[in-house]
């Protein structure tokens, strides 16, 4: 992609949170708190694609909503064009709302099935223009025309339609209103894999003629890759590394992300290498570890790690990690797979 | 030549929906030697799950049922047996994992309880011998603490711990054959290493032979000895692994193995992409059924279904590209994956 990678900032996170309280007996007393977004900041440049991985219940998903305001931050502040859009009131953040669309991960739930295609993609439009039904109808068609859909169509609904052609609906809809800004939360995980590269390359295109700025967030390691310029991962609510996505991928300073990457299964038989397998399960974001919240799980863990939080710092020009011994020099990843002590 | 457990001949499978026969599974055929892995790879809608419906008899209960062709199990015909018969080698010698481990044990009892179920039911043990085996199994699957474990319901244990619940009640019986139907879809891919580590496992300790079900060129390419690629109903490239994945030969697998995003390191080009939907398997096209969506497809393709042509030893593919006298054919009859995995044409 021939885009030129701006170093404007388009949207900045500030140590934002997001807790969900814990609720139990009959007061409702809260009793805990599931720390599902602690403390992140990353700062997002106009036209790149910024791609989110990690496990389930990891918070990418919630802090995807929190930076659209879809759910409100618990402490923290989201930065767009100079103003925190969690201190915005109704009015102006409605108008905001143009300027930030997402796409959702469930082509089937995401649409409204008694809407027909064409209320469906129109219905940004009716809220927040003056068009009138005719003009919204030949925006429709143009929209439809450009994300590869039959605008003979557009009087059929949802149902009709194929779960491809459905996520097509969806993006329609988020670029209706000529967006600056669109979160992809899971947006091509629910495809077939041949579906799934026919919607990366309808948004690799979108971007390119309409300069959109992406926030993709994903369980698949492999469609992140393809699609993002710079690559956070996320576990139980926090950064563990910010990187460009090659170097990223080649040479992970992170034990967990260096985990991740490893457990994808390769489709080269011949490439069968030495996989590092973290034991147990992600723990409870209810109830995380003590300093280092990997350190559980981590093969490199000493005591340090289990008494003092490593703070996202920059090691290397562009790449930051969160780990008191991030994996920086040769061999570190093999004594990792090996399981060894340094 | 080691034994062949598992041979499926010609074998259609289907629903009867509005009076109509639906076919899932065109006249498939494929066998899986004991000890070995087999993988079915293809996406939603290929037939891959009821082929393993259709093998476990389950079919008969989900509305629908084998039109012809026949199953043979160590030399028994399953597809003749009827459903008592079939119940006492269902979880006995043919055991089979489900793609959603949540939903697939029973929330109302205790994981043990639900191991020590078939061990009782197959094995006449007492409950108190079962209830112990089934400790001894869940610290096999690597299951922590499994005495506690075991007096637990599912809803306590995590997805990737019920998928080894799962697991440990599938080997209870020590079955020759294991059928897993998209094992580790369901689970992250940390878990998934564990997962898909733990099968390569047990099977080098118990010999068994696994036919596994997955839409995931990669897990296929970790795990298989043979692959057989599907495609709405029918089968269209079968091989040992190395071949699929060093020579893909059928339009289609090719075009999924290039369709797999991020394989390799970013490139300023469009994914390569099939163009098209996944037919409906009663709007199935005449002649290949994947020939609308083929760049390659030709005249015959539209008219004629192609039969299955020998590409190697133990390869072949059902597409008219590998006919004998395909010579003349522009198109070089062999498209390789370079080292790096590069597929050129």
């Amino acid at each position: 992609m021939s885009r030129q990678l701006s170093n404007e900032t388009l949207i900045e996170v500030k140590h934002i949170k997001k807790y969900f309280p814990i609720k139990k007996g009959l007061l409702s007393r809260v009793v805990g708190q599931v720390k599902a977004v602690d403390d992140i900041s990353l700062e997002i440049k106009k036209g790149e694609t910024f791609g989110l991985v990690g496990e389930s219940g990891c918070g990418k998903s919630t802090l995807g909503r929190v930076i659209l305001r879809l759910q409100s931050a618990t402490e923290g502040q989201v930065v767009y064009n100079g103003e925190d859009i969690h201190s915005l009131g109704s009015g102006k953040l409605r108008d905001l709302r143009q300027d930030l669309q997402i796409i959702f991960q469930d082509p089937f739930g995401s649409l409204n099935p008694r809407f027909r295609v064409s209320d469906v993609i129109g219905e940004p439009l009716k809220v927040h223009t003056n068009m009138s039904g005719k003009d919204i109808d030949a925006r429709v068609v143009e929209l439809m025309e450009l994300v590869g859909l039959d605008a003979s169509r557009r009087n059929r609904y949802p149902h009709e339609f194929s779960g491809g052609q459905r996520q097509r609906i969806g993006i329609a809809r988020a670029i209706a209103l000529n967006p600056k800004f669109i979160v992809a939360d899971e947006a091509v995980s629910a495809l077939d894999v041949s579906v799934q590269s026919q919607v990366l390359n309808l948004l690799a295109k979108l971007q390119r003629e309409l300069g959109l700025t992406f926030l993709f967030i994903a369980h698949g390691l492999n469609v992140v890759r393809h699609i993002s310029d710079r690559v956070g991962v996320m576990y139980l609510g926090k950064l563990a590394e910010v990187g460009p996505t090659e170097e990223l991928y080649n040479k992970p300073l992170h034990p967990y992300s260096a985990a991740l990457l490893s457990s994808i299964p390769k489709p080269n038989p011949a490439l069968k290498r030495e996989r590092i397998i973290l034991k147990g399960d992600v723990p409870s974001p209810a109830n995380p570890p003590s300093g280092c919240r990997f350190h559980p799980r981590c093969p490199l863990a000493q005591d340090r790690c289990k008494a003092e939080e490593p703070l996202l710092r920059e090691v290397l020009p562009g790449r930051q990690v969160a780990c008191h011994f991030p994996l920086l020099e040769e061999g570190d990843l093999q004594r990792m797979a090996s399981g060894r002590l340094g | 030549m080691a034994r062949k457990i598992l041979e499926v001949n010609e074998m259609s499978a289907g629903f009867f929906v509005n009076k109509e026969i639906l076919k899932a599974t065109d006249r498939i055929s494929f066998s899986v030697e004991e000890g070995q892995t087999l993988c079915i790879v293809g996406e939603s809608g290929s037939g891959k799950s009821v082929t393993s419906l259709a093998v476990m008899r389950l079919i008969d209960y989900a509305g629908g049922m084998i039109l012809e062709g026949d199953i043979k199990f160590n030399g028994e015909i399953l597809s003749e047996k009827d459903q008592d018969e079939m119940r006492s080698i269902r979880g006995n010698q043919i055991a089979m994992i489900f793609q959603d481990p949540m939903s697939s044990l029973n929330p109302v009892f205790t994981v043990g309880e639900q191991i020590a179920e078939s061990l009782r039911l197959h094995q006449r043990k007492s409950p108190k011998d079962a209830m112990k085996m089934a400790i001894d199994l869940l610290r096999e699957v690597g299951i922590p603490s499994p005495e506690v474990r075991a007096r637990q319901y599912p809803h306590e244990l995590s997805g990737g711990m019920c998928q080894r619940v799962v697991i440990a009640i599938a080997l209870a019986c020590r079955p020759e054959l294991l059928i897993a139907d998209e094992p580790t879809t369901a689970l992250d891919v940390t878990v998934q290493a564990q997962i898909l580590d733990l099968l390569q496992q047990l099977q080098r300790e118990t010999g068994m032979s696994i036919v596994l079900i997955t839409h995931d060129m990669g897990v296929a390419a970790e795990v298989a000895d043979r692959i057989v690629v599907m495609y709405a109903g029918g089968i269209m490239e079968e091989g040992s692994v190395e071949e699929i994945f060093s020579k893909p030969s059928h339009p289609y697998t090719v075009g999924l193995l290039k369709s797999i995003p991020g394989f390799e390191a970013k490139t300023e080009e469009d994914l390569y992409t099939i163009k098209g939907n996944i037919p409906r398997i009663n709007q199935l096209p005449g002649g290949c059924r994947f020939h609308p969506r083929c760049p390659h497809a030709m005249d015959i393709c539209r008219r004629e279904e192609p039969g299955f042509f020998q590409l190697g030893n133990d390869h072949k593919a059902a597409c008219w590209l590998f006919e004998e006298h395909s010579d003349e054919s522009p198109l070089s009859p062999r498209i390789n994956i370079g080292s790096q995995g590069e597929v050129t044409v």
